[in-house]
């Protein structure tokens, strides 16, 4: 059964024969994936990893092979993986993959529902790999965390947030926030935030400072992977007084966030939506 | 051969009547122009903002929202639209009369690929070079911009002999594509995130949130500006060419050497400013050369005028046209004028 879901999940059509289930080989080039499978207990299996992994730690020590545009066949080839992680945009890679009879999982990043599609993915993950029982537990994990995180905000005012995911550091330009759908989106909602941009159905756009001016944010919350080089978040969120009649702006409501845990949609979902909620409504957490 | 020999910023003698009053109706036209539009275009954006509201100087700055969308988000676009538009349409002009090409734009000499490479370095690598009124991305955009035009004047140019076209052009063509290159090679190395972010500064933003940036371009523009009023003379026989200038007592090699100057320095301003924003620097100086013939004294401060209109409305479209959603500028002014710059070309072919 495990073997049968496993080959319609992958979507393969390869006649290789599959090994134990617990024996796969696997080389991940999508982080948020390499996450989940050391979350679900595959990461034993990992045997490779990409340019971008950098959680949980084990993968630090992982050989890196490339990512979305720049995947090293032969190295990947080399590591002799039983199944590759790719993109659903990397049709030649998995095409490649496949002619070497080795099974590709096919990841896509869901613009609606994405939350959902996370815990699918683990879920999925789990029957491929054979860690069905433990994909569960973390699917019911996450879920119980957001759940709390939804209780904790429920009935509570919601603050007109603007989500910044992209800025040319010491100016406001180069501005890049998160519109009304994508996976960041449902992170707000949950943390009882409301999109200024809901209506703009777009996972992104970049808002003229006479649009930020317009839609007058009650809150600015930037997030960031990683912390950036510089002065930041410091004296770098000062840029924003540029913009006065912000109600963010003048009620100190420009935040930031930094990690992973926020932006990526993996494993550590619960956490990210906890991390937003504090912000947003520091006052239920106190 | 004449006794008086002109020196390179002395406009020759001979200006009569006819291309004063010519020079005075032209001048009247575009700036009228400019003026109407760089008046109105405030008025107008994404959202409607109430005027007498705007200007009441009884509500405190702080929460007068109409107040800040007029003085933040649309003035300071206005004025940079008209200061780019400006400076990239003359040096377009100053350009295409050093190299006499019609091909040549401000970018052909390498300058904006410098400016690009040196914010690209910034955007991706980080590090903070702030100088002065200059944040770090134009501070390097305009170091990067020196950095090409001291290589192609290097390559060009002997002591006291007159820069050689070919070598120029050929100079400049490789820069680019050599800097292009380490642009591209760059932004390989580079995260999503900050690619995007790199992508998106190329595309040209006249979105600068304030003043600040403005004057910082000012004085490089103003500098170019001022030295461009007293090419076009010498620019008018240079046109012909180099020996028959030097023979009417054009100073060939310092005409020159100013015109590269000059045109550089305005290019390096406007990119650090706004990002390299295409198609003005050719489309708008042969539009005008269509309606006003090709004497410099008049194409030059036609084409400035002209250019910041067509920036300054090309940026109207690009802040209305999908709003919220705004599309970058240098993508309005290349899907307008590269149509109609191949409809010039296959007209005078």
């Amino acid at each position: 059964m495990a073997v049968a879901v496993a080959l319609v999940a992958v979507a393969c059509g390869q006649n290789a024969p599959a090994p134990a289930a617990g024996a796969l080989r696997i080389v991940s080039l999508v982080p948020s994936v390499t996450e989940m499978l050391f979350a679900i207990g595959a990461g034993r299996q990992v045997v490779g990893v990409s340019s971008y992994d950098h959680f949980p730690a084990e993968v630090e020590s992982l050989p890196k092979v490339g990512a979305l545009i720049d995947p090293d066949t032969e190295r990947i080839l080399a590591l002799r993986p039983d199944l590759v992680v790719v993109y659903g945009s990397q049709n030649d890679a998995e095409a490649r993959f496949k002619k070497a009879g080795i099974k590709t999982f096919n990841y896509r990043h869901a613009p609606t529902d994405a939350v959902l599609g996370t815990l699918d993915t683990i879920t999925t993950l789990g029957t491929v790999t054979g860690h069905e029982a433990q994909a569960r537990e973390v699917v019911v994990r996450i879920t119980t965390g957001l759940d709390v995180v939804r209780k904790k905000v429920a009935g509570l005012d919601r603050p007109r947030t603007m989500l910044v995911i992209g800025r040319q550091p010491g100016t406001l330009q180069g501005i890049y926030a998160q519109g009304g759908s994508g996976f960041l989106n449902e992170m707000l909602e949950i943390a009882g935030g409301q999109n200024v941009f809901e209506d703009v159905k777009r996972e992104s756009l970049q808002p003229s400072s006479e649009t930020m001016l317009r839609v007058a944010p009650d809150v600015l919350l930037e997030l960031r992977s990683g912390a950036p080089a510089g002065n930041y978040p410091g004296t770098d969120l000062e840029v924003w007084n540029t913009l006065a009649s912000i109600p963010a702006v003048r009620n100190r409501e420009v935040h930031a966030l930094i990690g992973d845990h926020v932006v990526v949609a993996g494993p550590r979902i619960a956490q990210g939506a906890e991390a937003m909620a504090r912000v947003l409504h520091a006052d239920a957490y106190k | 051969m004449d006794a008086t020999t002109h020196t390179a910023l002395a406009p020759l003698a001979g200006s009569g009547r006819p291309i004063r009053s010519r020079l005075v109706l032209t001048i009247a036209g575009f700036g009228t122009l400019a003026i109407v539009t760089c008046v109105v275009a405030p008025l107008l954006g994404s959202s409607s903002i109430n005027l007498r509201r705007a200007l009441d100087a009884s509500i405190p700055f702080a929460t007068n929202v109409d107040a800040q969308i007029l003085f933040i988000a649309r003035l300071p676009r206005v004025l940079a639209g008209a200061l780019v538009g400006a400076a990239l349409a003359s040096a377009g002009v100053v350009f295409q009369a050093l190299l006499r090409n019609p091909l040549a734009t401000p970018f052909t000499l390498g300058v904006s690929a410098g400016a690009s490479l040196g914010a690209m370095l910034v955007i991706i690598l980080g590090g903070t070079l702030a100088v002065g009124p200059w944040s770090s991305v134009p501070a390097a955009s305009l170091a990067g911009a020196g950095l090409a035009a001291a290589i192609v004047y290097a390559l060009a140019n002997g002591p006291r002999r007159v820069m050689s076209t070919t070598v120029l052009l050929l100079a400049g063509v490789t820069l680019n594509a050599f800097f292009s290159a380490l642009i591209v090679f760059v932004q390989y190395l580079a995260d999503f995130a900050e690619v995007a972010r790199a992508a998106r500064w190329l595309m040209g933003d006249l979105d600068v949130g304030g003043f600040r940036p403005i004057l910082a371009a000012l004085p490089l523009v103003a500098a170019a500006a001022a030295i461009f009023v007293r090419l076009p003379a010498a620019l008018n026989l240079m046109g012909v060419d180099t020996d028959s200038a030097s023979a009417r007592g054009v100073d060939v090699v310092a005409t020159q050497r100013w015109a590269f100057f000059s045109a550089s320095l305005a290019t390096s301003g406007a990119v650090a400013l706004a990002g390299p924003i295409g198609f003005i620097g050719i489309v708008v100086p042969h539009l005008v050369r269509l309606l006003v013939g090709s004497d410099h004294r008049i194409v030059l401060p036609a084409s400035a005028l002209f250019g910041a209109t067509f920036l300054v409305a090309c940026d109207l479209l690009a802040r209305t046209l999908l709003a919220p959603v705004e599309i970058p500028v240098g993508i309005v002014t290349a899907i307008i004028g590269g149509p109609f710059f191949l409809w010039l070309l296959v007209r005078e072919g």
